[in-house]
């Protein structure tokens, strides 16, 4: 099932060899979210038919990780087993409602695309991501919106859990700057699209004891987009 | 990735505005005539992933026109919209007399999956491109895309977009039981009654019981956020 592990397929196309040029790139990620943090950031440079994700698709296991636990240690190494040029963990941590992570990234050989991949908190399986975007071959700057996306890979119970960040084990691991309720019953013990799909959002309720979700629902909330990126090429 | 506006310089309407006062005289040798042509055919390819959690999108609709628009913000919603979103007929929209090509896929698109349509035409000036279907777990919600410019794309050319909610405005977001064709409540479809706002407008969005609207049969699973679909149109012939 989780068969859909990143594509390690490298064409060698005379077109993919053509636009084989480094280039210098600043990546500015800022969290546009009044209530939700991002876990450590990865931002990798790859080749065209590399994917981190891709929507109506099944979550790789460095994927469910990430956007389970927020580790992006599977993801990094899938990465560098490509040749892809990363920038991990540019906030050093977590990045905390608007606000910004900066990094730079000298990119090699066919790494002509950018992807972006961070969990968000508290969530049981979303994360915010960009998918192969094409990086521009003339100087300048660009910005780019993110969604939030859910992996499809867990319930989304809503209930703050202990250790819940290994993959398959439900529950939010953790819920920065705030705490979180208590004893929420639980709102939903499936997943109905399976494949990776925009997330529907937190519900959250008003009960800190009690109640489905662990989750405040005037604090936990979010709409599209959930970050803004700033390119600049040099 | 292609959509050029045609901008026409000033120059050249004024110069259409001169008339000709053209005097030379010129011959014209008759030419033979040719055979016909057969008709050029050209084709546009339509792929659609639904990514909403649980919102089956009613059979997607797919239309190829040179005028007109399926829906507009702040104006009543037509009879064969409020059909579709209502009830996920697209029959009404896709055989409107504007409409020069058209295709709908068999059935639903369920969460997470994907479907391809094919339109093919004769002409490609002033084509435009629509897409709608109803998010069948709603009262009266749809998503789409409401005339997209094709003419200029080339053959090779694609353009990816996304779909965001919208809200017919011809029936009241209860979420109660009965009201909602889909499987979450297996209620009525299209009902020609207007007791909402009778304006499109986006989505706000479904509430559920889960959120606190006791009389609805929806849970936090059937709620979304923009975008529904992930839209990518290319130019095959």
């Amino acid at each position: 099932m989780k068969a859909k592990l990143l594509s390690l397929v490298c064409t060698s196309s005379l077109l993919a060899m053509s636009v084989a040029q480094a280039a210098d790139i600043d990546v500015k990620i800022t969290n546009l979210t009044q209530g939700i943090y991002f876990t450590p950031i990865l931002v990798g440079a790859h080749n065209s038919d590399a994917h981190l994700f891709q929507t109506g698709q099944t979550a790789s296991d460095g994927l469910q990780a990430m956007a389970e636990g927020g580790s992006i240690d599977a993801l990094s190494a899938t990465l560098d087993s490509i040749n892809a040029n990363t920038l991990a963990n540019p906030a050093a941590g977590l990045l905390a409602p608007a606000s910004s992570a900066m990094g730079s990234l000298t990119t090699t050989q066919d790494n002509t695309t950018l992807s972006i991949v961070a969990m968000m908190l508290p969530t049981n399986d979303g994360f915010v991501g960009l998918d192969g975007w094409e990086i521009p071959t003339e100087a300048g700057t660009y910005h780019i919106y993110l969604n939030a996306y859910d992996a499809g890979t867990e319930a989304n119970n809503e209930l703050v859990v202990d250790g819940s960040g290994a993959p398959g084990t439900p529950g939010i691991p953790a819920s920065p700057g705030m705490a979180p309720g208590t004893q929420g019953s639980g709102l939903t013990t499936t997943e109905s699209n399976m494949m990776v799909h925009i997330h529907r959002g937190n519900v959250g309720d008003d009960e800190a004891v009690g109640g489905k979700s662990d989750l405040h629902n005037t604090v936990h909330r979010w709409l599209n987009p959930v970050a803004k990126v700033t390119v600049t090429v040099k | 990735m292609n959509k050029f506006t045609p901008i026409i310089p000033l120059a050249c309407l004024l110069l259409a505005a001169c008339g000709s006062d053209n005097d030379s005289n010129t011959i014209v040798t008759p030419v033979p005539p040719t055979p016909d042509p057969a008709p050029m055919q050209y084709e546009f390819k339509v792929t659609a992933i639904n990514l909403t959690n649980a919102q089956p999108l009613s059979p997607l609709g797919a239309a190829l026109h040179t005028s007109g628009q399926f829906w507009q913000i702040g104006e009543m919603a037509s009879l064969e919209l409020e059909q579709l979103a209502e009830g996920g007929d697209n029959s009404g929209l896709l055989g409107l007399p504007v409409v020069n090509s058209s295709a709908s896929s068999e059935g639903a698109v369920g969460p997470g999956q994907m479907i391809e349509l094919m339109l093919t035409t004769t002409s490609l000036m002033d084509q435009k491109l629509s897409l709608v279907s109803m998010m069948v777990n709603t009262n009266d919600g749809f998503t789409g895309l409401n005339s997209i410019d094709v003419s200029q794309m080339s053959v090779g050319d694609y353009a990816k977009m996304t779909t965001r909610a919208y809200d017919s405005g011809t029936e009241a977001n209860s979420e109660q039981s009965g009201s909602m064709p889909g499987p979450a409540d297996g209620g009525e479809g299209f009902n020609a009654l207007r007791d909402d706002v009778d304006k499109v407008a986006m989505h706000p969005g479904v509430v559920s019981n889960d959120d606190g609207l006791s009389t609805s049969v929806l849970t936090s699973a059937h709620k979304f956020d923009n975008p529904l679909m992930a839209v990518t149109i290319t130019r095959v012939k």
